[in-house]
């Protein structure tokens, strides 16, 4: 899709990762606020490819200009493999949780120890 | 305005709502599905910026592999509309809602003003091919790609370790 300007990319990155931000801290379920934080590595995600596909980074020195449209595709691929890594150890704790105290709401879960 | 704005904003516009849906609703099972929806449109946003690889990725990786695992965890820990976890203070969701409304404000009053000269791409149309994103990631990026592969087998070996602890 060619002729759509790059601020509307970022803005559409902003108001999802302002929406997951707002999840996070009005929702009391713990795999919401999971959810919430997969929308917040999305919008960011959706920022890096954006700005890896109109931008020039300032950073030609160091990196080779010929890097520039690809490192944003570079950190969007280490960043879903570390999403995959982490929803995997959050609901494996969620499920431990759960099984040994039988609730999950997150603001009676205040000690470290079961 | 043109095809291609019109398209986007469309797509945005299923992005946004779906992305309310998921804080909106209290049934966890519509979050989960209005995230579905959410990527998938994301998905479909990336293969309109040329992006091959990571747009099949996008679908194939979150609404694949990390909404499955959402989906199981919720099935297995039975967690239905019984179970209204809201924040339950009006005072605090105001407080969060003008926070993140704050957050937009000062983000995009930031962004907006340097990045609108910025309409054309200077990426060339190949630079989201598979072939072209194995050959970077496998030759400036093969470290990154091995340590996230440790990663992920720390990651199997500690879910299943907390998974199946006794006692």
């Amino acid at each position: 899709m060619e002729g759509i300007p790059l601020a509307a990319y970022l803005s559409l990155g902003a108001v999802m990762f302002a929406i997951g931000a707002l999840g996070v801290v009005i929702r009391r379920n713990p795999i919401v606020i999971f959810m919430c934080i997969e929308l917040m590595l999305n919008a960011a995600n959706l920022t890096f490819l954006a700005f890896a596909r109109y931008h020039e980074t300032p950073l030609s020195r160091i990196i080779d200009p010929n890097d520039t449209y690809m490192t944003g595709q570079m950190a969007v691929i280490f960043v879903m493999a570390v999403a995959a890594a982490e929803v995997a150890i959050g609901l494996g704790i969620i499920m431990a949780i759960f099984r040994s105290r039988e609730e999950i709401d997150v603001d009676k879960l205040n000690l470290l120890r079961g | 305005m043109s095809q291609n704005l019109v398209l986007f904003v469309a797509l945005a516009v299923v992005v946004v709502v779906s992305a309310v849906g998921v804080i909106a609703t209290r049934h966890v099972m519509r979050s989960a599905l209005s995230l579905v929806v959410n990527f998938f449109t994301l998905g479909i946003l990336y293969l309109g910026m040329n992006l091959h690889l990571i747009g099949i990725g996008q679908i194939l990786v979150y609404t694949g592999l990390i909404m499955m695992l959402f989906l199981f965890c919720i099935l297995l820990l039975n967690l239905g509309a019984p179970q209204m976890l809201y924040e339950r203070s009006p005072i605090k969701v105001w407080a969060a809602v003008l926070v993140s409304g704050a957050l937009i404000v000062i983000v995009l009053s930031q962004v907006f003003l340097p990045m609108t000269g910025a309409i054309e791409t200077t990426a060339p149309d190949d630079y989201g091919r598979v072939r072209t994103v194995g050959n970077w990631l496998f030759n400036k990026w093969v470290y990154g790609f091995e340590i996230s592969s440790v990663l992920l087998l720390v990651g199997i070996v500690g879910s299943i370790l907390v998974a199946k602890r006794r006692g």
